[in-house]
């Protein structure tokens, strides 16, 4: 490790390698690991049990898969049912490599479009496996009875997505998520009703806990506080699943769930476990602009209305409070179309939101203003109209038509929608290893909570893929080699080291009941989106990131002398809820400006204002920076320990993105 | 807009509760009806008292977790899920009611939320199609004709909100069951297990003290997905064949 602190801000610990994808030709690494993992003889495996916290696609689909197989499984949700999780909201799409449509589809090329539209900064070795599995998933959700598109001869739809030439998208209307997690969570009732799952609905996870029997630390469990009657439980196991969702909401304003949060892998990652580039966040470019202070959230609106609908801004700043339709042709700007004429209004989720937020800043934004700027871009449909009619239009895109008209009371039918970007995905996570485990033994993350399979940048369509493949296929493989050394021995709930996870959880929560300040959860929750999104947001710079992280310091100070939360800790108290969640974004808030200022290139979802071409587009630097920052807790008020994981690309040819 | 609110209190599952009176000046009729009651909650914080408690997760109509009966009606006054609900549908100076779900089987855990447990435990005595993981056949290799495939995605579209009770007089889950009985009994999966499956969700139904269906229709009026009355005859249809009287 580094003495000297780098930036002032972070020390650099030995590199790290991902040493469990076997060597060989790409094609056949996922089942040379399959073979090689252990197994578990079916009598054995009554005998092992797993705790898996999250039921949103990659959890409810591995806890169905591992309560089938015969092991002892938990499954955790904050949530009423696992039927909630966020995963219902995705409304376009999930790829497969499955060419039922003959236009050239392959594994290889979903694999080569991923790793290319991530970046370059994802693994090939877990995106090829992504690519390979893909076609499972969707054999596996028909036969569970997910209702995806049909034609009328009976088989299944496609179409593209988000910058891709193939249709390789699956989809259920404008419901894909929803019908999907419906699939799974219908698969793990089934085992709730068998009894091989036991669900804790409503539990929260508040700690890890690690167990160091002699043999090294491993996980064996967790903390849980149970929601309505305010109980804290421990839970013991062979192992622990994370699949926990993504970060999103550090952000306060953004398209996840409400409730999604960072808690289970923040407490995670401050007893030892990696989180691999934290700074990498997915902006949407379409979604419903902030109205008003009021707000608590923002939609997306489907990226598929970029295949119809064109996006412009007035060409004259003066022209930006006029009504749209009384705006000519000639004096409007169709700046994608303009600047990137080979793939127009589809250019890829990155390059469309930053250069709308471009023609904002320029002052050619549109709507009303909100904290004295105007964000919004016009997405049109009054060509698609003229050309396939009013009707094709409405039985294509219907019901987001609506969704836009319910929430801002404008009829996009006559009025050209108004569109911004906002935050949609996090590709950090916890740091993972082929086999999708973390740096602690026996713990093990999937779905959008590891940073693993999507590099800089997420296509569409492709984060449902992972949370199956992920939940169904890879880990039930994987987690098998680690249980075959278990069970890791009996367990009380008075070992030292369960006691102090117990009682850690205890004075947390007595420390925010007892503070009796005066300012509300979710202020300091705004506050910090406020920061995040201005300083880490779709541009950052050395400057901006700096003075990011002194503010967040200042504001977790003040969150811990003067927060006020009401009622009492034993029973249903949502302010509490949110508080334990606020507290955890104000410290990864800071990790991830340290690891966005510590990347000093664009890349992705990260554009880095000092790292530009001389046109203005983002600037990769692979000679430099062509790795996974794996950031290592440093302790409370310690710098943190920075781990790279160099990315190799032996079967893919590293290049610069170009879209023009 | 200027509102007064009559809300129900009950601190716990034991309390017997009681409604409220509140007044909010300066609502914006952009904001949800969510972030109605949030504008409501940091006042309440600010006066020291604690926040009425709500269920809602996505607030974007899809995850089935907000639900509250507004002025006696599901979810309000418009088809849609509380989350979607805006402002804008009310008048300035208008006296609006909020109460929890209300029915045997929903019990009030706080304020505005329920313990709608009884949905999960319908769909785990048989509400799926048993298809362990990786021996699915080709996802081509059973057709479905489209129009039974859209009939079963217009059933799966139930989000398990549980409004369909709440509006029921005899607060029937009739309609949320029905549902998922005619999402897998159009396709040719769901076949095999077709008359298990509506015995055994029939059987949990009734056993966590969901009343029967009058045909009164209040379900399919406040249900925010449009899941019509005739999803709940195509489950009598299949407790007949079975042979059971229904
Ligand atoms: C509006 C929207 C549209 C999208 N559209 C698409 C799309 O078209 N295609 C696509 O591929 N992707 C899409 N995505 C992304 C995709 O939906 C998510 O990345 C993915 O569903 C995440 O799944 P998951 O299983 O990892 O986590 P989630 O579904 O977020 O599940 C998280 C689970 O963890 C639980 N949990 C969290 N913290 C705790 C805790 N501390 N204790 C206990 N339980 C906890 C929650 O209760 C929940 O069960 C979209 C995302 C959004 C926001
Ligand atoms: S049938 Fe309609 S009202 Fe009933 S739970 Fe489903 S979506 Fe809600
Ligand atoms: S909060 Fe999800 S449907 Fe209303």
């Amino acid at each position: 490790m580094t003495d000297t602190l780098i930036a002032g801000l972070y020390r650099e610990g030995e590199p790290i390698a991902d040493t469990k994808a076997p060597a060989g030709d790409i094609a056949a690494k996922w089942s040379t690991r399959q073979f090689e993992a252990a197994l578990v003889n079916p009598a054995n495996r009554r005998k092992l049990s797993v705790i898996i916290v999250g039921t949103g696609l990659a959890g409810a689909a591995a806890a169905a898969t591992m309560g089938e197989a015969g092991y002892r499984v938990k499954a955790f949700c904050y949530q009423d049912s696992p039927r909630r999780a966020h995963s219902i909201a995705a409304q376009g799409g999930i790829n497969a490599a499955k060419n039922y449509k003959g236009d050239g589809d392959s594994v290889h090329r979903l694999f080569y479009d991923t790793v290319k539209g991530g970046d370059y900064r994802s693994r090939e070795t877990n995106v090829y496996r992504l690519a390979e599995v893909s076609a499972d998933i969707i054999d596996q959700c028909v036969a569970q009875g997910v209702p995806f598109a049909r034609e009328y001869g009976g088989l299944l739809d496609n179409r593209s997505f988000g910058g891709v030439q193939v249709s390789r998208t699956f989809y259920a209307r404008g419901q894909t998520g929803q019908q999907l997690l419906i699939g799974a969570y219908q698969a793990l009732e089934r085992q709730i009703g068998a009894g091989s799952v036991e669900m804790f609905a409503r539990h929260e996870m508040m700690e890890l806990i690690v167990v160091d029997d002699g043999s090294g630390p491993r996980a064996r469990g967790i903390v849980a506080r149970d929601l309505i009657t305010g109980e804290i439980e421990t839970h013991l196991a062979d192992a622990v699943v994370l699949a926990s969702g993504g970060y999103g909401n550090v952000f306060f304003l953004s398209t996840n769930a409400m409730g999604s949060n960072t808690t289970a892998i923040w407490r995670a990652h401050r007893k030892g476990a990696y989180f691999g580039n934290p700074c990498y966040t997915q902006i949407h470019p379409t979604c419903i602009p902030q109205s008003g202070d009021h707000q608590s959230k923002l939609t997306l609106m489907s990226e598929s209305l970029r295949n119809d609908g064109r996006i412009w801004v007035p060409k004259n700043a003066a022209d930006c409070d006029k009504d749209p339709r009384e705006i000519p042709e000639e004096a409007r700007d169709y700046y994608l179309e303009r600047i990137y004429p080979g793939f127009g209004n589809l250019v890829p989720r990155d390059i469309a939101s930053r250069q709308a937020k471009n023609m904002c800043d320029e002052g050619r934004g549109v709507g009303p203003e909100v904290d004295g700027s105007r964000r919004g871009v016009y997405l049109d449909f009054a060509d698609a109209i003229g050309r396939l009619g009013e009707d094709a239009v409405r039985s294509k895109y219907g019901n987001l038509f609506d969704m836009y008209e319910r929430i801002t009371g404008e009829n996009p039918y006559q009025v050209p929608m108004r569109i911004y970007p906002a935050v949609h995905y996090t590709m950090g996570g916890l740091w993972v290893d082929y086999d999708l485990q973390s740096t602690i033994p026996g713990l093990f993350v999937t779905g959008e909570a590891n940073f693993s399979d999507h590099g800089a940048n997420r296509l569409g369509a492709s984060a449902l893929m992972q949370g199956l493949a992920d939940g169904y296929f890879v880990l039930p493989n994987t987690i098998r080699d680690y249980l075959s050394k278990g069970p890791f021995g009996p367990l009380g709930e008075d070992h030292p080291q369960v006691r102090e996870a117990q009682d850690s959880v205890r004075s947390r929560i007595h420390r925010i009941m007892s503070m009796n300040g005066t300012r509300s959860v979710d202020s300091y929750h705004k506050a910090l989106g406020k920061i995040m999104w201005e300083k880490c947001g779709m541009e950052r710079t050395d400057e901006g990131l700096r003075e990011a992280v002194e503010q967040i310091r200042a504001l977790r100070a003040d969150f811990w002398t003067n927060v006020r939360v009401l009622g009492t800790a034993e029973g249903l108290n949502q302010s509490l809820e949110k508080a334990g969640r606020v507290a955890d974004f104000l410290e990864l808030g800071e990790l991830m400006c340290i690891d966005a200022l510590h990347r000093r290139e664009s890349c992705g979802g990260h554009f880095r204002a000092e790292s530009q071409t001389e046109d203005g587009e983002a600037l990769r630097h692979d000679d430099e920076f062509a790795y996974v920052a794996a950031w290592e807790w440093g302790g409370d008020g310690e710098a943190p320990v920075l781990h790279k994981e160099d990315l190799v690309y032996e079967f893919i040819e590293l290049k610069q993105r170009s879209y023009k | 807009m200027r509102i007064s609110l009559k809300i129900w209190r009950q601190a716990n599952p034991r309390d017997k509760g009681r409604m409220v009176d509140y007044k909010l000046d300066e609502v914006s009729e952009d904001s949800s009806f969510l972030e109605m009651l949030d504008l409501l909650n940091e006042h309440l914080h600010e006066q020291g008292e604690e926040p009425v408690a709500f269920d809602s997760d996505c607030r974007e109509g899809i995850c089935g977790q907000c639900g509250v009966v507004i002025n006696g009606e599901a979810h309000g006054p418009e088809r849609t899920t509380t989350c979607q609900l805006h402002m804008r549908s009310f008048r300035d100076g208008d006296e609006i009611i909020i109460e929890p779900w209300r029915a045997d089987a929903f019990p009030v855990i706080k304020d505005l939320c329920v313990d709608r447990g009884a949905l999960d435990r319908i769909v785990a005595a048989g509400g799926y199609i048993s298809a362990n993981t990786g021996s699915a056949p080709d996802a081509h290799a059973t057709p479905v004709p489209k129009e039974n495939a859209d009939r079963a995605f217009m059933a799966a579209e139930c989000i398990g909100c549980g409004a369909c009770v709440a509006a029921c007089p005899n607060a029937s889950g009739m309609l949320f069951m029905g549902a998922k009985i005619t999402h897998l009994g159009e396709l040719p999966q769901g076949q095999p297990e077709r008359d298990a499956r509506v015995l055994k969700m029939t059987e949990q139904h009734d056993l966590e003290g969901f009343g029967g269906c009058t045909n009164l229709g209040e379900c399919t009026r406040a249900c925010p997905k449009g899941i019509p009355l005739n999803v709940i005859s195509q489950m009598n249809r299949d407790l007949l064949r079975t042979g059971f009287s229904v």
